[in-house]
């Protein structure tokens, strides 16, 4: 049964969720005991229920929510992987839980141990030369990154370089990012491989670029293999290049954007390292640097001296702090959890399996779905709805249909520079019988575009609300319970 | 998909309805169909000045949200207040519906836009593109 009605409007007068045996002792006056003046007049407005109702009405609403653990959840772009529970257990340590960000140092040591670890592990898998764990998003990292490329241009006197260059395929944390951090961006368009075009890239390098950021894999999931010749582009026009790591889930233990010479990258702990991700977070989203940036990393930097972990904080050319504390802790054991669980090889084989599950999706769906950009790709597919759009049956249709077959929708129309883009990334976790269900309601929905596209075009019909108005739901939403609406 | 045959019309979808000096721009229904239905407009400041090919003003529909460039030089005019708390307006018609008038710093200009059937034929060359 579903439960449409706030907790309000089944409120009941003289309905109530407890009962009390009589009061055996005398009763003080409240007056006594508190200011008149801060008493209030009248009831406060609660809803009236049951314990029952309440039970059953915040159970029901707990299980609206749809997240890894209850189904499949191919949402491009974002790695919605399982997160094993051994990293939640490990996490919840009271020597982790119950640690006091204002505690002394020597009295922290194995916290600030595992932060100096999980740098060093994280700097070897990205090939970077040193990481700070401090961002808590992926955003924040883009921003922290960009304000080092900042601080690097004017510690060399030069202050030309106020334009940062973002292909048009980027995720669009990148030009967001490029704005706050006080750069000008400027677009370089993509090639039909789907890559950067090398040449609009050399014709937009001068003396006012003070860098690249790049996504690689891109956001179409297809690794673009100019890259070392891209980074020569850059470099030998004085810009540095930075690496959007939200793909990394594709080539863990197998390329490492250091080598590919990046100068800088975030890494999202929330998608590729398995913690939460989700539900407001918190995330991290760890910086890493080469070795001429390493003096404008945010304080404080982990220090290690003999056998002891320190707080520094003596770096004259820091950008500064960039968050409260020391980042999100919590994340950071979880992730490294995940890291030690997994080894070495069985990164590479999270990579792996992630471009094979891919690729089987793409195989499996590419008579049926049209792929704008048909080639092997890596840990996600894109699709567009270009076959189904001549039925009327769009991406967001198709999106909403796959809510009756009880799964996440994929993200839809990104890439920008795909018509009607349905974007699925299944991840490493998931079993070919799961992948396999999938792809049979993606054939199934196909069908239905072809031959009853009312149907596709009404969904979803299962879910608590059915299909919204997203005008009225964008321009008029209402927010909130109001007592005489 | 309509297009009238009085208007002229850029490379980026916006359509100008001259009139002397002055011109009015919108949005063309290509554009309309591709952006998805309208939710939020950012129209421009009145007496701003507008530059060819630059950003005139921004849409934001269910699905993305994009700039609205400028086929014209000169200076906005007159900004069509209605559609700020309106904009689904655009939805319904979008070539009753527009955006800014500008009064024209170089009218020539116009002469650098396409006519409907060009326009047209432009279209047929995206959607072309699209479907290889």
């Amino acid at each position: 049964m579903k439960d449409k009605f706030l907790i309000f409007e089944m409120s009941r007068p003289g309905r109530k969720a407890y009962s009390l045996p009589e009061c055996d002792v005398p009763q003080k006056e409240l007056t006594s005991m508190i200011n008149p003046e801060y008493l209030r007049k009248e009831a406060p407005n609660l809803p009236e229920v049951s314990e029952l109702e309440a039970v059953r009405h915040f159970t029901q609403l707990s299980q609206r929510n749809y997240g890894v653990d209850s189904g499949f959840y191919p949402l491009g772009s974002c790695t919605m992987k399982y997160n094993p529970k051994v990293n939640e257990l490990v996490a919840g340590y009271d020597g982790f839980r119950k640690l006091h960000p204002y505690q002394n140092g020597e009295s922290v040591q194995g916290a600030l141990e595992l932060m100096y670890s999980l740098s060093e592990m994280l700097a070897e898998i990205t090939g970077m030369d040193q990481v700070s764990l401090q961002p808590a998003a992926g955003a924040h990292g883009e921003a922290t990154g960009l304000m080092m490329i900042k601080a690097y241009h004017r510690s060399r006197n030069d202050f030309r370089r106020t334009k940062i260059i973002i292909p048009d395929s980027a995720h669009g944390t990148n030009p967001a990012s490029a704005a706050m951090a006080g750069f000008q961006n400027i677009e370089v368009k993509s090639n039909v491989e789907g890559g950067i075009d090398l040449d609009a890239l050399k014709s937009l390098m001068n003396d006012e670029i003070a860098g690249l950021m790049l996504t690689n894999p891109n956001t179409l999931g297809l690794f673009d293999k100019n890259i070392l010749e891209i980074a020569e582009i850059v470099h030998s026009a004085g810009g540095l290049l930075y690496y959007d790591g939200a793909n990394l889930n594709a080539v863990m233990g197998i390329s490492r954007p250091g080598d590919m010479g990046f100068d800088v990258v975030h890494v999202n702990l929330h998608k590729t390292f398995s913690t939460p991700h989700g539900g407001g977070g918190p995330g991290a989203g760890p910086v890493g640097v080469k070795k001429t940036l390493i003096p404008f990393l945010p304080v404080p930097v982990i220090g290690k001296q003999e056998e002891n972990y320190y707080l520094d904080y003596e770096r004259p050319l820091t950008i500064g702090r960039i968050k409260s504390f020391y980042g999100n802790f919590g994340v950071l054991v979880r992730a490294y959890a995940y890291i030690i669980s997994m080894g070495a090889e069985g990164l590479r084989e999270v990579s792996e399996t992630a471009v094979l599950n891919a690729n089987y999706i793409a195989s499996r769906l590419k008579d049926i779905y049209a792929m704008p950009y048909n080639r092997i790709c890596m840990h996600e597919c894109v699709f567009s709805a270009d076959y189904q759009i001549k039925n009327g049956v769009s991406a967001l249709d198709i999106a909403k249909r796959l809510l009756d077959f009880g799964y996440h929708p994929p993200t839809i129309y990104f890439p920008l520079i795909v018509h009607e883009a349905l974007m699925i990334e299944p991840t490493e976790c998931e079993t070919l019988e799961t992948l396999d269900e999938f792809i049979e309601s993606m054939r199934i929905i196909a069908s239905e575009a072809e031959n009853s596209p009312e149907t596709v075009k009404g969904a979803p019909y299962t879910t608590v609300i059915s299909r919204l108005d997203e005008v009225s739901a964008a321009r008029t939403p209402i927010l909130r319970w109001k007592k005489d609406l | 998909m309509e297009i009238k045959k009085e208007l002229m019309y850029s490379k980026t979808h916006e359509w100008v309805k001259a009139d002397g000096q002055k011109a009015y721009i919108g949005l063309t229904d290509y554009a309309r169909i591709q952006l998805g239905q309208i939710v939020f407009i950012d129209l421009p400041e009145i007496n701003s000045t507008a530059e060819a090919e630059q950003s005139l003003a921004e849409v934001e529909s269910v699905k993305a949200v994009a700039e609205v460039l400028s086929p014209i030089s000169g200076t906005v005019n007159e900004v069509n207040e209605a559609l700020i708390n309106n904009p689904e307006l655009i939805n319904e018609d979008v070539y009753g519906s527009w955006l800014v008038l500008i009064e024209m710093s170089d009218p020539a200009e116009i002469n650098n836009l396409m006519n409907s059937e060009e326009y047209e034929n432009f279209c047929k060359t995206l959607s072309e593109e699209e479907s290889h």
